[in-house]
């Protein structure tokens, strides 16, 4: 089946086409867009820096920024750090995360089990979690231990929560055909709703572990001699103001990586949905 | 006043007794349905029209045994629904396909708990596929699907297992008007070759007396049984039905009740 062509096709005007609502624009223009206002701030910094309209000690310049991390790199100090901050943020995470997936799977199904935890949950959420730093010392100790531990507390609560509105989020009529199908109530919690539910969970993996990254620095603030959030807590005892840049960029830039590693494997993993595009 | 839609003769396939359904929203019991008694027979095409909110689809989804009623009794058989069974197949308006499995995959699913042998699943299988239109994608995935195609399905899935009795809310409620009248067509071909029993809900009062033997009309706040119209159009139906004089007439008198249900409602003012 053809539609019958038109002799002379309009052309389309381009410029016009990158401001429609809700209209897909070519993939390179999208990723381009991205490092626009990056690199506006970029110069703009760069501009402040280099006239002098600041002082080095308050803001230094993009250069000596750049210059403090090959410093790191090459005194194999940066390598050290990301080593010990990125194996706790994944033991934190990946602990939270073991936790909280079969407590939200629970919850998103039985009213019982939402019941006992909604509560405990929904408080603790609101918990300063640098507040618990004295507490975690006095269970944990001043190891890794406590690290971990205060990475799992900013990470658990929210991430509980949030894998039980995925559960809940799925169509209530897949569970009934699996009913009509003779699954039993486990066979569908299991083999239903768990995969319906997946593509929504690893969303909430993705942000979580974002989160987890925002924590790093409370978790190295106290009885730390390593680590990227340490690095930078150190900085500000000799006001190396360039270490202390260097060090939130770093953390920033990781954390970046760490969503696009999780979007990529989401979308090659959940090939199916129809919520990933 | 109650029409009740009982009848004489064999056993029916499903009997509706006396059945109603009350909810309690926020402290209030809303009656759902007041008082229905309806019987359908073996192999019988019946649809449910009504206004939307007049407890059509509580009333399916009890048949299904998905709910239960507040009060009465409904058998499948003569034998009461305790939740839902393997004699009846599902079919509902949001597709709801396993969107992780293939077409395949997804049909395939529905025959675990049979016990028919390996090789006549695969066969019942392939069937299907073919019967709904859908060979060649056996691999697709859901979300590769039109919304017709995704419907022709979950059509397959409810009906591989051979149950006797198919359950369809608004099936169609949701595709454009020509893939629906392809799909109205398709069904028919299904029931006239496979013999199930079909309740089959709609808003569409042309697919209600196109598709049906019987088109049950529900009053609404609460739901009862309005009226019950035998439909008397030569069977096997094309869409040539659908300027026959006596399909107008049905179609008015249908159109009639509705409007005056859907007045009644406006001025109860929960419309
Ligand atoms: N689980 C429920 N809890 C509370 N009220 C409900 C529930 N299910 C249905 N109702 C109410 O019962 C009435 C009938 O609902 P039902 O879904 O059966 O209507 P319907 O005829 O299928 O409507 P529609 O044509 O819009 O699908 C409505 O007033 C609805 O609000
Ligand atoms: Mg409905």
């Amino acid at each position: 089946m053809s539609a019958p062509q038109s002799r002379q096709p309009r052309p389309r005007k381009k410029s016009a086409s990158l401001f429609q609502l809700r209209q897909d624009i070519p993939d390179r223009v999208f990723f381009a867009a991205g490092f626009v206002i990056p690199a506006a701030l970029l110069l703009i910094w760069w501009l402040v820096a280099s006239l002098g309209l600041v002082k080095p000690l308050f803001l230094p310049g993009p250069l000596s920024v750049i210059g403090e991390g090959w410093r790191q790199l090459t005194e194999g100090i940066l390598f050290e750090d990301a080593s010990v901050s990125i194996y706790r943020i994944v033991v934190g995470w990946a602990v939270a995360t073991i936790v909280a997936v079969p407590v939200g799977i629970l919850m998103g199904n039985y009213r019982l089990v939402e019941g006992l935890f909604e509560p405990l949950i929904s408080t603790a959420r609101y918990m300063p979690v640098v507040a618990l730093i004295p507490l975690s010392i006095l269970w944990a100790g001043i190891g890794d231990g406590q690290k971990i531990l205060i990475l799992f507390l900013g990470t658990f609560f929210q991430q509980a929560l949030m894998i039980m509105d995925n559960v809940k989020n799925i169509d209530i009529n897949l569970i009934r055909a699996g009913q009509t199908l003779g699954f039993t109530n486990n066979e569908i919690l299991r083999r239903i709703i768990l995969p319906a539910a997946l593509p929504g969970i690893w969303d909430t993996f993705r942000i979580t572990i974002g989160w987890t990254w925002t924590y790093l620095v409370v978790a190295e603030l106290v009885a730390a001699n390593s680590g990227l959030g340490r690095r930078i807590m150190d900085a500000q005892r000799y006001l190396s103001t360039d270490t202390i840049l260097f060090g939130t960029l770093f953390i920033g830039l990781l954390g970046l990586l760490t969503d696009y590693l999780f979007k990529r494997a989401g979308k090659s993993l959940f090939k199916w949905s129809s919520q990933t595009r | 006043m109650n029409t009740t839609a009982k009848t004489a003769g064999p056993p029916p396939t499903i009997s509706v007794d006396g059945v109603g359904r009350n909810f309690t929203v926020s402290g209030q019991t809303l009656v759902a349905i007041e008082k229905i008694d309806l019987d359908i027979q073996q192999n019988e095409f019946v649809s449910i029209v009504g206004t939307s909110g007049c407890g059509k689809s509580t009333l399916l989804n009890m048949i299904g045994g998905l709910d239960e009623p507040t009060s009465g009794e409904i058998r499948i058989d003569g034998v009461p629904v305790d939740g839902p069974g393997r004699d009846r197949g599902f079919v509902f308006q949001t597709y709801s396909l396993f969107e992780w499995m293939t077409v395949e995959g997804n049909i395939r699913f529905a025959l675990e708990k049979s016990t028919f042998a390996r090789a006549e699943k695969d066969e019942l299988v392939r069937h299907f596929i073919h019967a709904v239109g859908l060979s060649g994608f056996e691999k697709a995935y859901p979300k590769q699907l039109s919304g017709g195609m995704k419907q022709r399905v979950a059509i397959a899935r409810a009906l591989v297992y051979k149950p006797s009795i198919l359950l369809m809310d608004e099936p169609f409620g949701a595709l454009d008007a020509q893939t629906r009248g392809m799909m109205q067509e398709l069904l028919l071909k299904i029931w006239e070759d496979h013999k199930v029993t079909v309740v089959f809900i709609t808003h569409d009062v042309d697919e209600a007396i196109f598709l049906a033997d019987r088109v049950i009309v529900l009053a609404s706040r609460p739901g009862r049984i309005k009226k019950d119209m035998r439909i008397d159009l030569d069977r096997p139906r094309s869409y040539e039905v659908l300027t026959d004089p006596k399909f107008a007439a049905y179609k008015r008198e249908v159109l009639t009740d509705i409007r005056e249900e859907t007045l009644k409602a406006l001025g109860a003012g929960q419309a």
